[in-house]
């Protein structure tokens, strides 16, 4: 019996190596996790540089501005897959590997933090200027209106925000893993499609949707916890 | 003291706005003081330069001897603290309790958290808040937000509270009684109020003294029952009448039809301030010219700081020349009269 063909080739759950099933979930979830972490911070700086000196009348702060937008621009432009191959050099030079998911890092993080860094300088837009300026009146520096008005009042939108990169950084990965990442994507890969076994993919494929769906549930659960804006 | 010299504000783009013209003022310890104008007079604009949120383009605004566009960075920040200021969309952080609103200002300025807890407290029962101090701003009417900012500006014990249309966005009740809060903290308090507000209602309830602001300038300045007695400029007269007669309007439809009805008599105005309004002068002149006919259009009396001010519309009815007599009597007890139509 031919188990490439057919709705039944899905359903071969004996020819599927559980261990390594586990391992590639591992390292999709390190992987995941340890980029978004890198993203969050980034991205939260880089938002922040962009938030603060928009219509800045200072000159430095103009350029500084423009600078920051032409980085989140240009890598937010460049699809994933190619970012990965572009990167290879400074990727080993950078982590001494271009292969295993160490090697996914640089380019997930810097596909990822210009795309997180826009969605934050949106939550910091978003927040009613007024009460930057009734901050301002009290007397508050910079640092204090950073860190008690911008980022607690913003932090619903920042929460979703990271969910949102989140679930997209999960996509990365199975991508980075076509090209030797390790994870997921390289189990579907490789033992899925070129090895012909379907049920290795929908095997993969169910744990990627499980992962995004527990991404997705902690992200809206933590969101409607911190959000006093809403009377419930 | 707040002395406002030669204050003008100039907003370069596209386009140069004047928002603020050539101001003088000078407002005293323990007052409240009112500053009113239709939106776009400017008065937004002069207020924020009293804190250095704008900074003048000339002259100079100096409080309590500190001129306040020599101040940067910390000596401004620390001048700020010393300062309390109230908007018109509360600016509250909905992340925080109301409690963590109050202690805000307090963090800004390094308070141990203790004794921030217990000035907050304490601020929140003077508002009227007790029992409220877990609640998020987003479960609080809006006159309880208000409170809470009014507790929160207070918090660093200002010298000076700064209010920006702080009652445009509340119902009449509510506005009331966010005002007699404000007359109870400068009373108990002894913190000067500077009011800018849209609403003469607002000005009458609670001013000492007041300013009318038109085009960015100041047009006429003094105290409120002066002002209110005597408006001089024509935009003041809108203010006090729009305050004097809420619906003017009506009243003007009401001498029309009485007018229509009888077409003859004369209708009057009169103004009758402080201990006049007390009195009864029309009764009298009644008595003294009993062949005067005599119908009430319309009537007010309204409460200032310094005393009432009563208004009354009157069609007078008979004898031309005994409602000339009856117009001097007027005069003589010092009742202001106006003669809207003549006969």
């Amino acid at each position: 019996m031919s188990s490439t063909t057919g709705f039944s080739s899905y359903f071969h759950f004996s020819q599927v190596d559980w261990a390594s099933m586990w391992s590639a979930t591992g390292e999709t979830i390190w992987m995941t996790v340890f980029s978004l972490v890198l993203v969050a911070i980034i991205g939260i700086l880089l938002g922040l540089l962009l938030f603060e000196t928009t219509d800045s009348h200072s000159l430095w702060a103009r350029l500084l501005h423009w600078l920051a937008a032409v980085f989140v621009n240009v890598f937010r432009s460049i699809p994933f897959i190619i970012l990965i191959v572009l990167l290879l050099p400074i990727t080993k030079n950078l982590v001494g590997t271009i292969i295993g998911p160490k090697a996914a890092l640089p380019s997930l993080i810097i596909s990822a933090a210009p795309f997180y860094a826009r969605m934050v300088e949106l939550a910091f837009h978003e927040i009613d200027h007024g009460v930057i300026e009734a901050a301002e009146s009290m007397g508050a520096t910079n640092t204090q209106i950073i860190f008690k008005v911008l980022l607690p009042e913003s932090s619903p939108a920042l929460v979703s925000g990271i969910t949102v990169t989140g679930i997209s950084l999960i996509g990365y990965t199975a991508m980075a893993g076509v090209i030797g990442a390790g994870g997921l994507g390289n189990l579907a890969y490789l033992d899925g499609f070129q090895a012909s076994n379907n049920t290795i993919t929908l095997v993969a494929t169910i744990v990627i949707l499980i992962i995004v769906f527990i991404f997705q549930t902690i992200g809206d659960l933590t969101v409607r916890r911190i959000d006093k804006r809403i009377t419930r | 003291m707040i002395d406002i010299k030669g204050v003008s504000k100039v907003f370069k783009g596209k386009k140069e706005i004047t928002a603020v013209e050539d101001v003088n003022l000078q407002i005293n310890d323990g007052e409240i003081y009112g500053i009113v104008g239709y939106s776009g007079a400017g008065k937004s604009t002069l207020v924020r330069m009293f804190n250095g949120l704008e900074t003048p383009t000339t002259g100079t605004v100096t409080i309590n001897d500190t001129v306040m566009s020599d101040l940067h960075g910390k000596e401004l920040r620390e001048k700020r603290q010393k300062m309390g200021m109230i908007f018109q969309y509360f600016n509250l952080l909905w992340s925080r309790t109301v409690l963590q609103n109050v202690t805000f200002p307090l963090e800004l300025t390094h308070v141990a958290k203790e004794e921030r807890q217990a000035k907050a407290e304490k601020l929140i029962e003077t508002v009227g808040l007790k029992g409220r101090e877990n609640a998020y701003p987003s479960e609080l009417s809006g006159g309880q937000q208000q409170r809470v900012a009014i507790a929160r500006a207070l918090a660093n014990d200002p010298e000076l509270l700064l209010s920006d249309e702080a009652t445009s966005g509340l119902d009449p009740k509510t506005t009331d009684e966010v005002l007699e809060l404000l007359l109870k903290i400068n009373r108990e308090l002894n913190i000067t109020i500077i009011v800018i507000t849209h609403e003469m209602h607002v000005i009458r309830k609670i001013c000492d003294r007041m300013a009318v602001m038109d085009a960015g300038r100041v047009v006429e300045e003094g105290s409120v029952f002066d002002i209110f007695r005597h408006p001089q400029k024509e935009i003041t007269k809108q203010f006090v009448s729009e305050e004097e007669t809420p619906q003017l309007s009506d009243t003007n439809v009401v001498i029309k039809e009485l007018l229509k009805q009888v077409p003859t008599g004369k209708i009057i105005k009169l103004t009758f301030h402080g201990d006049q309004a007390k009195l009864p002068i029309i009764s009298e002149m009644l008595r003294q010219f009993p062949e005067i006919d005599l119908n009430i259009v319309d009537g007010s009396i309204h409460q200032t700081q310094e005393g009432s001010i009563g208004t009354l519309y009157l069609q007078l009815l008979g004898d031309g020349q005994e409602i000339v007599d009856a117009q001097d009597y007027l005069h003589k007890m010092r009742v202001e009269t106006e003669v809207i139509r003549g006969e």
